[in-house]
């Protein structure tokens, strides 16, 4: 039973309460531009104290008179905007845009469907996710403002309530609660992902002819469905140790606040073990899509078949088995037998081995060819830049002695930027040049593109590379300024990131005008404009409800011949027919 | 043999991510317990093994759907509410012996995984009744694959008990 549908009527059913694959995967890009620009403009804030921490940010004070009486904010104003801004940017935007905005938009149409498996159920994911958002939003508008304890809500700090802090009452909960509807919006989604990678594959679409990106989808949805599987249980034991007085992450003799908390026996560490059983996978769910993206779209400008296409699929497979056995080099520093740390220490090394291969291949996919230097080519350039970078930092985190003096430093805020967040936005970008076209019809600027590349890929080494300089001084991370300590005499590198940071971030404004002209002011986009082989650029762009109007493609090739003596041109369309053989 | 229809898929994925939500409840309960002082050890209600045999029972009334129609899909749906109403039972003997969500750490335990099996059921439940209007509308004799799909659903919710059975009876 393959829930079908018919064309869709009426406003509501067309754009609003779509069961299109296509308008749900819009609608997912839509939230994730949503919640990214209050991530940047959260870190902004951040970054702006952090560089100047005496010059009063105008019209702060009026907005969070609480937090930031003058314009300059306290330290707890800074932890909470820290927590929002990690909580959107890993859930909202980290996970939405690779992975349930291209997915849902691109992995029908590449495996040859008519839509998802379960349209109802893809429906009812981008409206779950988008209550997550607004439920998590609604922090901002309580009176004791959002949480202060991170994105990853340590207990006991977050299980505790009140008394803990500010932001720790009816701010945590939202968290919690956002998060655990959060769960279910993408638990819903990943066995759409499944179930349509499986059973709606169209004839001749084998496994061996899946498209590199449809691969790594498939992957993440995987990985997201064991990960969100964890998350919610903790979220909901946290939200029962919050609402309802159990004690699962809460220990007993606490006394915070004056106050004998009326809690016993519960176990904090509990709480980092299930949260980095979700966490570690997640930044994988986050990088892998992204992984899938680059080795779709590389060989298109290279013009070239990607190098070992069965070993990419095999690293893909084994980083997302091994992503499951490192979640403890998270905890390094918590107080963990160092024995288990030495083992998570192994396979946390072992991880590196596949990841290196797929930027080996993805080298040796560009090395000698005749790369057509495009705005998407460049932004998977880039990607294995900024992967590589912040890659090579995790070495050196890798080893629990060398971790216990980097943890806490600002090393570590280079790393994971430079690996999960950056790399993936850059991936996030190189997708959306290269499927703009198909989604709207009309082609991005390439002038525009190209600029936006050279000024981002510049800002954000200067933004992030710093900061590496920094954790080695020993510049330990959420403090909220360094005015008054031995880290004075950070300051000055610290400014210099502030002004890498906003100059980043106003760079981004050519993208979102890219985005809106091109919408409706770009050139008419062909049906293949980049001359790619796989089955979404063999319908109109873009594409029409029903994807293949009815008739389902034959798949006679697989995703990777480029360079190749085609019927017209350099590449094979994997729908192509196959001529009757030569005698 | 034919390709597994998506419905099936789907339902295997969903198992797969139910079992996967209870393996972490289940090591939470396993760290919690670990050395925990305030740990108190109490007697499961006894109409728990009798929900046992009625929920066990509906698994076979769905296995007879199959050949026999549409009216032993309605036995097993009401062997479902029969088994909900039991749990209700049990969590109001409970109470009464003063044992809530929070008052021990095994009585959390408890409702959690009661609670949140009796919620999954409860879905396999609503399934049912839409596996019913499906057969009605459908003409005699017609092989429907959703009803198998919602079977594999529900022998696997018989499944999780039993073994939830299990562990709160040997550890709590």
């Amino acid at each position: 039973m393959t829930d079908q549908h018919g064309p869709p009527s009426g406003f509501l059913r067309t754009h609003v309460f779509s069961l299109d694959h296509k308008v749900i995967g819009k609608q997912y890009l839509d939230l994730a531009l949503i919640a990214v620009v209050i991530g940047m403009v959260l870190s902004w804030l951040m970054r702006f104290h952090l560089g100047f921490p005496t010059t009063p940010v105008p019209g702060l004070g009026t907005v969070a008179p609480n937090g930031a009486a003058g314009g300059i904010m306290t330290p707890e104003l800074y932890l909470s905007l820290m927590t929002m801004h990690g909580t959107i940017m890993v859930f909202f935007v980290l996970t939405t845009a690779p992975f349930a905005g291209f997915g849902n938009f691109v992995l029908p149409l590449q495996v040859g469907a008519p839509d998802m498996a379960f349209p109802r159920f893809n429906m009812m994911s981008f409206w779950v996710t988008c209550l997550a958002l607004l439920v998590l939003l609604a922090a901002f508008f309580v009176p004791e403002g959002p949480p202060i304890s991170g994105w990853t809500a340590y207990a006991p700090l977050s299980a505790l309530g009140k008394d803990a802090g500010p932001g720790l009452g009816t701010g945590q909960t939202l968290w919690a609660v956002s998060i655990a509807i959060f769960c279910i919006g993408q638990l819903l989604g990943s066995l759409n992902f499944i179930a349509t990678t499986l059973d709606l594959r169209t004839r001749g679409m084998t496994f061996s002819r899946l498209p590199f990106s449809t691969w790594a989808w498939f992957i993440t949805s995987v990985m997201a469905l064991i990960a969100f599987s964890v998350l919610l249980p903790a979220c909901i034991m946290l939200i029962l140790d919050r609402v309802a007085g159990t004690s699962f992450f809460i220990p007993g003799g606490l006394v915070v606040s004056d106050r004998l908390q009326p809690h016993e026996g519960g176990s904090p560490l509990l709480w980092q073990h299930l949260f980095w059983f979700f966490g570690h996978p997640e930044v994988y769910i986050a990088i892998v899509p992204g992984f899938g993206i680059i080795s779709q779209i590389l060989p298109v400008f290279a013009r070239k078949p990607l190098l070992g296409p069965k070993v990419l699929i095999a690293c893909l497979v084994a980083i997302g088995f091994l992503s499951y056995t490192v979640w403890g080099h998270h905890m390094f520093l918590s107080g963990m037998n160092p024995v288990s740390a030495t083992l998570f220490s192994v396979p946390t090394l072992v991880i590196t081995i596949p990841a290196t291969i797929i930027v080996l291949l993805w080298i040796g996919t560009v090395y000698g060819a005749r790369l057509r230097l495009t705005t998407p080519a460049l932004f998977c350039l880039g990607f294995i830049s900024v992967f590589v970078s912040g890659g090579i930092s995790g070495f050196f985190l890798a080893q629990p002695s060398i971790d216990t003096y980097l943890h806490g430093t600002y090393f570590v805020v280079g790393h994971f930027h430079f690996v999960m967040g950056v790399a993936a936005m850059f991936g996030i970008f190189a997708a959306t040049y290269f499927w703009f076209p198909k989604m709207f019809g009309r082609m991005m600027n390439e002038k525009l593109g190209k600029l936006h590349f050279i000024l981002t890929l510049v800002g954000v080494y200067c933004i992030f590379m710093p900061m590496h300089y920094l954790g080695l001084a020993g510049n330990i991370r959420r403090y909220s300024a360094f005015t008054d300590d031995y880290m004075k005499g950070s300051l000055p590198l610290h400014r210099f990131i502030t002004i890498a940071a906003l100059f980043t971030g106003a760079v981004q404004l050519i993208f979102f005008f890219n985005l809106v002209w091109s919408r409706w002011r770009g050139p008419k986009s062909p049906v293949n404009p980049w001359e790619a082989t796989t089955l979404e650029w063999s319908v109109p762009s873009p594409p029409p409800f029903d994807n293949f109007a009815g008739h389902p493609p034959e798949v006679t090739h697989g995703p990777n011949e480029y360079g190749v003596k085609g019927p017209a041109a350099d590449y094979v369309m994997q729908a192509a027919p196959v001529p009757p053989a030569a005698t | 043999m034919p390709a597994p229809s998506a419905a099936r898929t789907g339902v295997w994925v969903g198992i797969a991510a139910i079992a996967m939500s209870f393996a972490a409840y289940t090591s939470a309960l396993m760290v919690r317990q670990d050395g925990a002082p305030d740990w108190q050890h109490f007697r499961l209600p006894p109409i728990l093994y009798l929900n046992t045999v009625v929920l066990l029972a509906s698994s076979g009334t769905l296995l007879l759907a199959r050949r026999r129609g549409v009216a032993w899909v309605g036995l097993t749906l009401g062997l479902g509410l029969l088994f909900l109403g039991g749990q209700l039972f049990a969590w109001k003997q409970l109470a009464a012996q003063g044992l809530y969500l929070s008052t021990t750490p095994g009585s959390s335990f408890f409702y959690v995984f009661t609670v949140l099996h009796a919620l999954h059921l409860l879905g396999g439940i609503v399934a049912l009744g839409y596996i019913m209007r499906r057969m009605r509308a459908a003409p005699e004799g017609t092989p429907l694959g959703a009803l198998g799909a919602v079977s594999l659903y529900w022998h696997f919710m018989g499944v999780l008990w039993l073994y939830l059975l299990v562990l709160l009876a040997v550890r709590l």
